[in-house]
């Protein structure tokens, strides 16, 4: 699966309030989520960003809070996927419970500007700066991950397990 | 080779004699937890896994402490969703408005978590519990409801980063200065993916709610957990509330430390976080003058009992500074009747403070203490991001209740020994 698109870059530390501020947390309609998505960082986000679009980031990408509502803005807004140095661990587990693609990549993270025309190749993890002809290889999810994104998130891989009829057994 | 006390209880939970740093292992779970602003996205994912009962109806806890007395009609629709979910799954322990308080406060409160405890919470602050010595963190809402449906959770056992604790705290200091601190010197990534293991002599000059502001805010730092060794103190506060047994793991002599820090509490002095990052710290002795609009006393952090003791030993015959809103929020139930018994109530109310029933609110701008553009405020919340008390021009500066009640006094960050 690939995705081409424009590169929105952001800094350290992007925490959870930034990227859907706890305000908006009333609801848990997508769509209305996206509306707000990076709101208090750049008020035009969501008129600038066109689908497909991809969110370029520092280091710790979602910290703070353990609300959901983070990647399911973010995807709602029309953004296939977020490039960063490095996670915050429960925004890192949401993202892929929830089936927003995200790759970690240092050198991508440093290299991509502003509205860099960006393909990802996701089954290969390589990223192609199209404007600068360059090409990063973003880190590999370790296999325990990639089981979870085989099932396209935490939904389908619990789904299975109900299935085979595993279950707590303390 | 050894394992620290957070790997124990893992290997503990999943059939392992033992585990290693970096292993992935599906974990038993003695608690899933949710509140009104996670449990809504929960319940629809819980129904797309196919699931329909939950796994154990003992072991399900739901708080509505966010947006609650609801503050507008979205919220309301939220909690209704949760209360419903509840009252149809047979969810016991279901804590609504009158029962309710913030939930971290109130787990322990109720003997609910106890050390040796394996706790995912849709919330953040989750690992408020490691306090208690057992194994909590917080989840996204798919993982509740996964935790829900299956009782397990998939979890990358993590390193570690042991805290040695020496020395005695100096009035007016608290666990909430040994945090802020520590989160000053790792940083807000500092400890990401790892637990961080408190332990050392000066850790028995610690009051349980101290610990349980340290370990609540382990997650300001990045860190999965932020635990205790069991010791005197916390086999007291689980005895006085004791509803199921726990089990004491402790580290291995030999277990594997990615990093070690000594914080010595008799070099500690009060602690400032400065906006907008919980790191962002500064001892009060080197901080100059920052007048302030509003402060706030409460939260997961710092609601408990001793929070409110000290706040009204400061604001005991005084009054809070023209033009300063002074808001209190008792974490519970029982805090709250605790102030009242005590006289702390009309002590606040005497100094012009307001006192509200327990929400999570203001914390992360919900309601109750919203900030308009410009204004400062000193809270004893976790976070101080861009607008996360209101307008995103707004300022939060993070503290102990002694320097909040302090600060209320004298209309800025305020020193409580000049008090």
């Amino acid at each position: 699966m690939n995705t081409i698109g424009k590169a929105f870059r952001f800094g350290d530390n992007i925490d959870t309030d930034l990227i859907i501020p706890a305000r908006y947390l009333n609801t848990t309609e997508p769509k209305e989520l996206a509306k707000y998505c990076m709101q208090d960082v750049d008020e035009n986000f969501t008129d600038k960003i066109k689908q497909g679009d991809i969110i370029v980031a520092g280091k710790n990408f979602g910290c703070g809070s353990s609300r959901e509502h983070a990647p399911i803005a973010i995807k709602a807004a029309g953004i296939s996927c977020v490039i960063a140095k490095s996670y915050a661990r429960i925004f890192y587990r949401n993202s892929f419970n929830i089936g927003l693609p995200i790759l970690e990549s240092k050198e991508a993270s440093e290299k991509i500007n502003q509205k860099d025309e960006i393909e990802v190749d996701f089954s290969e993890g390589i990223i192609k700066n199209i404007t600068k002809q360059e090409e990063y290889q973003a880190d590999k999810f370790p296999d325990f991950i990639q089981n979870i994104i085989q099932h396209e998130g935490l939904v389908g891989y619990v789904k299975n397990k109900l299935n085979q009829g595993v279950k707590n057994d303390i | 080779m050894g394992m620290t006390m957070t790997q124990k209880i893992i290997a503990d939970h999943c059939g392992k004699t033992s585990v290693e740093a970096g292993e992935f292992v599906e974990m038993n779970l003695d608690i899933v937890l949710g509140n009104d602003i996670t449990t809504p996205v929960a319940i629809n994912e819980f129904y797309k896994m196919g699931a329909n009962e939950v796994y154990d109806k003992d072991k399900i806890v739901i708080v509505l402490d966010h947006f609650t007395p609801n503050k507008d009609i979205k919220s309301a629709e939220q909690c209704k969703v949760s209360r419903e979910f509840a009252k149809e799954k047979g969810i016991k322990n279901f804590f609504d408005v009158g029962q309710m308080g913030i939930e971290h406060a109130l787990l322990p409160e109720k003997g609910l978590v106890v050390a040796g405890d394996t706790v995912i919470g849709a919330d953040s602050h989750t690992c408020t519990y490691g306090a208690l010595g057992a194994f909590s963190t917080g989840v996204g809402s798919t993982d509740m409801a996964g935790g829900m449906a299956l009782g397990t959770t998939w979890i990358k056992v993590p390193e570690a980063i042991k805290v040695n604790v020496i020395g005695n705290k100096k009035t007016f200091v608290s666990g909430k200065d040994l945090i802020l601190h520590l989160i000053g010197k790792i940083g807000v990534g500092g400890a990401t993916y790892k637990s961080i293991e408190f332990t050392g002599p000066g850790i028995n000059n610690l009051t349980m709610d101290d610990r349980f502001s340290i370990s609540n805010m382990a997650v300001e730092a990045g860190g999965k957990n932020g635990i205790f060794p069991v010791d005197e103190k916390t086999l007291k506060y689980m005895e006085e509330r004791k509803i199921k047994d726990w089990s004491i793991f402790e580290a291995d002599k030999d277990a594997n430390y990615d990093e070690e820090i000594t914080i010595n509490l008799d070099e500690l002095n009060p602690t400032i976080a400065f906006p907008s990052s919980p790191d962002n710290t500064k001892d009060i002795e080197e901080i100059g003058e920052v007048k302030i609009d509003q402060v706030m006393i409460g939260s997961c952090t710092n609601g408990r009992i001793e929070d409110m003791r000290i706040a009204g030993q400061i604001l005991k015959g005084r009054k809070v500074a023209n033009g300063v809103r002074t808001i209190i929020i008792p974490a519970t139930q029982e805090v709250y009747k605790q102030c009242i018994k005590e006289g702390i109530l009309e002590i606040f109310i005497d100094a012009g403070a307001v006192v509200s029933t327990p929400t999570c609110g203001p914390c992360l701008g919900g309601h109750m203490g919203i900030l308009a553009s410009g204004e400062k405020a000193v809270t004893t919340t976790n976070r101080n991001f861009v607008g996360r008390m209101g307008h995103k021009e707004s300022e939060v500066y993070l503290a102990s209740p002694a320097v909040a009640a302090a600060s209320a006094v004298t209309g800025k960050i305020e020193n409580p020994n000049n008090i």
